[in-house]
């Protein structure tokens, strides 16, 4: 056995908490499946029914922690002025001025 | 009073088949009678692992559709007289498996037979949901890897859910089989250990059978691994958790690599 390998932990304590944290989240407990699947479905559905959103200007991260799960949406609106006044919408220019983005940060799911 | 035993795992080639004859014939070691039955339609191997695969003539799809009667498609165990299979249909389309013609077959095998032990297929498809349909207890085979727990734990689910006596309000005893377990790479940690297994899944414990060749050696001959070589370790564990099956208190060991020193300073080289 190396040195190296001697103080490196092996890799079972990192596969037990990996599985930990998946089946807490599988087991769906709490009766509640997929909260953040229905979050990012129904937050998508009330902003595209107020802007068109373009399905591929549309990102969306989640990361189901052990205690705090995150859900990020980020969705580029361009800018009418700049949409209609025929600057290219994803020039460097426009990007800054005209995209707002929607980031969501919930807790405890 | 017979007992329906299904032996599950969801993920494949976690060793369900391996485990059913080992188990199998370890059971039916005393003269108790043992009946196994191959669930996996299409892609049936119990047969070729119990040695009988020249033997097959009618199936378990055959019995369900009335073309053979029950008697004509068991085969009995040449080496154990008291241990039969039920092979599955190795053409037929698995949807001629039935919900109401699996249960005709089970209960008329309840009358006949000691234990009765279905082999699932791997999945959570309609051969794998019917082998555990009409379970009393189920054993999971799990591997100490991260894909077989998590498959474990849905089959968890779905056997406290989709029986036919979870539906009544009733228990299917579970029993975890940990299978092709290193305790040198768990000590090292490099594996799951037994203790991180049993908590994520909290489900009893029914044996440990350690990664040995001697597995490989009994199905190359069709020989279920207890008949094949009953001193090797796998063997042993399997003979202990067949005999946890039937009540007796047994304690558990967990299986070391007995490795004389010579194999110790090449194994480590060759690794």
């Amino acid at each position: 056995m190396s040195l190296f390998n001697f103080f490196r932990r092996g890799s079972a304590p990192i596969a037990r908490e990996r599985l930990q944290i998946l089946l807490a989240h599988e087991r769906n407990a709490g009766g509640h499946p997929d909260l953040l699947g229905v979050l990012r479905e129904e937050i998508i559905a009330v902003i595209g029914r107020h802007v068109s959103i373009e399905p591929d200007k549309v990102q969306i991260k989640m990361d189901r922690g052990k205690t705090v799960s995150t859900l990020a949406v980020d969705i580029e609106i361009p800018n009418r002025d700049h949409v209609s006044g025929g600057v290219p919408p994803f020039s460097p220019l426009t990007f800054d001025a005209g995209r707002d983005v929607l980031g969501m940060r919930g807790s405890g799911i | 009073m017979a007992k329906v035993l299904v032996v599950t795992s969801g993920k494949g080639g976690v060793g369900k088949t391996t485990s059913t004859a080992a188990l199998g014939a370890a059971l039916a070691h005393d003269g108790t009678k043992v009946v196994v039955i191959d669930f996996d339609v299409g892609l049936r191997n119990l047969d070729l692992v119990m040695g009988a695969e020249r033997r097959v003539v009618f199936d378990l799809i055959n019995v369900i559709n009335g073309v053979a009667k029950l008697s004509q498609a068991l085969i009995r165990d040449k080496r154990l007289e008291s241990l039969h299979l039920l092979p599955a249909s190795q053409t037929r389309d698995k949807d001629a498996l039935t919900e109401d013609g699996v249960a005709k077959v089970i209960d008329e095998l309840r009358t006949k037979f000691d234990w009765i032990i279905c082999d699932s297929p791997a999945g959570i498809e309609r051969g794998a949901t019917l082998a555990m349909r009409y379970a009393d207890a189920a054993i999971i085979v799990t591997n100490p890897e991260v894909s077989s727990v998590r498959d474990s734990d849905r089959i968890i689910g779905l056997l406290d859910s989709k029986t036919v006596r979870a539906e009544r309000g009733e228990r299917v005893d579970k029993h975890l089989l940990i299978t092709r377990y290193s305790s040198s790479r768990a000590a090292r940690g490099e594996m799951l250990s037994i203790d991180d297994v049993l908590e994520i899944l909290s489900t009893p414990l029914l044996g440990i059978i350690p990664e040995s060749q001697e597995v490989l050696c009994a199905s190359n001959v069709g020989s279920p691994v207890t008949l094949n070589n009953p001193l090797s370790a796998p063997a042993r564990a399997y003979f202990d958790a067949a005999r946890r099956l039937k009540g007796e208190q047994v304690s558990m060991l967990v299986p070391s690599e007995t490795r004389g020193i010579f194999n110790r300073l090449f194994a480590r080289k060759a690794a």
